[in-house]
């Protein structure tokens, strides 16, 4: 893909910011704050909302910007695989939400209820109602445990059931374990769901990881390792699932294809797939379930969902992929996991994201046309065993896009890219937020 | 948008050194400036102290290289690509050159009250004859 000189050249300037593929944003600092008195609501407060909260409160003055969302602990969700694998504590991953809001932003800490796209307003679990000129929906999405059947939330961390997504607290338990049956060995199941997924590396990397933590306690020759994939491909990239392919086999990691997890028995350790020759059951010793992810219900049950294609069927924002907008209600955007597009539940995406749409919505105050465009860019630092990664940066066409072309190889197991993962990738997220990255 | 990219970067290593990233940079500042203050004072450079400095300087790069090992919790069997070799051994220059213009620098501060240290030159014995003089001490 051609991309211009200027743009390669800064990204090599962000060392750091690669880590999230942070190309520079949209003109924000050094420019004079638009003066308004829009009235722009924000659902959710996750890393897209409370990234464009700040990006919002730095390019308007006079705004009237509101943050809804419930949750009073913010989740750092790329560092969750880190506290699955042990390297860190389920405190590296949490802060409070109120930490990251921009000031000059309320937080109104209720559940969004209710959208009406039509009448613009949002109404709150405790039925207050907020009108909005703009609308900036970042409400995450939904994990949908309960299509499991037989999945209990409770039981992570015993009888080998782990799911590293849940949250800080499971993640550790899942640590406790993986850890468990890389003492013992036995047989360990891998898996991700037939739906849109936030980072589709995760449930991968931590194939890599268990191998990694088996061999290091010597017990690798006692284990089987099997990686269910949901389709015939390890992965959405053809290049990426090509190398992928040939370090499971390196790695001795098994691979299943059109496997998808229906239903699981905790208590006899069993998972039951669904796959083209009818439901096939396998035995466990640790599992790692990752459900069906799907839009939040005040999302899929309101017009601003896909009516029809790929992305209906969960509810997921009916987006411009290019500009974040709403097809049908053009004062609406949806940033962040929510939001109907081929690829981009991950951090990188949303730093990518949010000052397009950003920029699309104060250029709309402005009564002016925004030349920013998302072109699907997120990133994936594969961790292929502690010590190691692989920087792995594409696009809506499936391009590689290496921030760092000729250096730092996409495809090459490397130190730098883990130390990116490492030390790298949670301050460059935390600027973010702030709106300083 | 240099200025931005800057500030950018600014901003991601506030956020992953906290309030240790002043002092760094301060350090950045200051160290090559006592290290000019310093050798002005000594009129050059004294080179036992140089020495010193370079020892405690290669302590200092395996200092830097294996605190990043275990802040990262990696080791150096994870060296991949060259790229890699390339980041340890600027992780290594970065320390050990940091720690000998630090040490350096202390160490002339440190002997700066004191008159400067007079550069010892042997004259030979035909010099001292010269002189007049049993030793020759040139400032």
């Amino acid at each position: 893909m051609f991309q211009p000189r200027a743009a390669l050249s800064r990204r090599r300037l962000l060392a750091a910011a690669a880590a999230l593929g942070l190309a520079p944003a949209p003109p924000a600092l050094g420019e004079a704050p638009l003066r308004t008195r829009a009235r722009i609501v924000i659902i959710g407060a996750g890393a897209a909302g409370l990234a464009a909260a700040s990006r919002l409160a730095q390019r308007l003055d006079g705004a009237e910007i509101t943050l809804i969302d419930r949750r009073r602990e913010h989740l750092y969700q790329p560092g969750l695989t880190l506290v699955a694998a042990g390297l860190k504590d389920a405190g590296y991953v949490t802060s409070a939400t109120r930490d990251h809001v921009a000031s000059r932003v309320m937080l109104i800490e209720q559940a969004a209820a209710e959208i009406d796209p039509v009448g613009r307003s949002v109404t709150t679990e405790a039925g207050g109602r907020v009108s909005y000129d703009y609308l900036v929906v970042a409400t995450g999405l939904q994990l949908d445990y309960a299509a499991i059947e037989g999945m209990d939330v409770a039981r992570i961390g015993r009888d080998g059931l782990g799911s590293v997504y849940a949250g800080a607290e499971q993640a550790a338990a899942t640590w406790r374990a993986m850890s468990d049956f890389a003492d013992r060995g036995g047989t360990a199941l891998f898996l991700r769901p037939a739906t849109e997924m936030k980072c589709a590396g995760a449930p991968l990397k931590y194939a890599f990881l268990t191998d990694d933590v088996l061999r290091r306690r010597g017990t690798r020759g006692r284990a089987e390792l099997v990686y269910n994939a949901h389709n015939r491909a390890l992965f959405s990239v053809p290049i990426v699932a090509e190398k992928l392919r040939m370090l499971y086999a390196d790695r001795g990691i098994r691979v299943n294809h059109d496997h998808v997890l229906r239903a699981i028995d905790p208590g006899r350790r069993i998972a039951t797939f669904r796959t083209p020759q009818g439901d096939q059951e396998l035995g466990y010793d640790f599992i790692n379930v990752v459900p069906p992810m799907r839009a939040p219900a005040v999302v899929r049950n309101s017009p601003l969902a896909w009516r029809s294609g790929p992305f209906a069927a969960d509810g997921w924002a009916e987006v411009d992929r290019f500009t974040l907008r709403h097809a049908r209600f053009p004062e609406v955007f949806c940033v962040g996991d929510v939001a109907g597009v081929p690829k981009g539940k991950t951090a990188a995406s949303v730093k990518w994201q949010v000052p397009v749409a950003v920029d699309h919505l104060v250029a709309t105050i402005q009564g002016r046309e925004s030349p920013a465009r998302y072109n699907g860019y997120t990133s994936c630092p594969m961790i292929t065993r502690i010590g190691r990664a692989m920087l792995v940066e594409f696009d809506y066409d499936d391009n590689l896009v290496p921030s760092f072309p000729g250096v730092i190889a996409p495809l090459e197991e490397l130190w730098i890219t883990w130390i990116i993962k490492e030390i790298g990738l949670k301050p460059t997220y935390l600027a973010m937020l702030r709106g300083r990255a | 948008m240099k200025d931005l990219e800057i500030w950018t970067l600014v901003a991601v290593f506030q956020e992953m050194l906290g309030w240790a990233v002043w002092p760094i940079a301060a350090f950045c500042v200051l160290a090559p400036l006592g290290l000019a203050i310093v050798l002005l004072h000594d009129r050059g450079i004294v080179a036992g102290r140089m020495l010193r400095a370079e020892l405690l300087g290669l302590l200092g790069g395996v200092v830097a290289v294996t605190a990043m090992f275990a802040v990262t919790s990696s080791s150096p069997a994870d060296l991949g690509g060259p790229i890699d070799w390339l980041l340890a051994i600027v992780i290594f220059a970065a320390g050990g050159i940091g720690t000998a213009i630090g040490g350096y620098v202390a160490m002339g501060l440190l002997a700066a009250p004191r008159a400067p240290a007079p550069a010892h030159i042997d004259v030979g014995r035909a010099g001292r004859a010269a002189l007049g003089q049993g030793e020759a001490t040139l400032p």
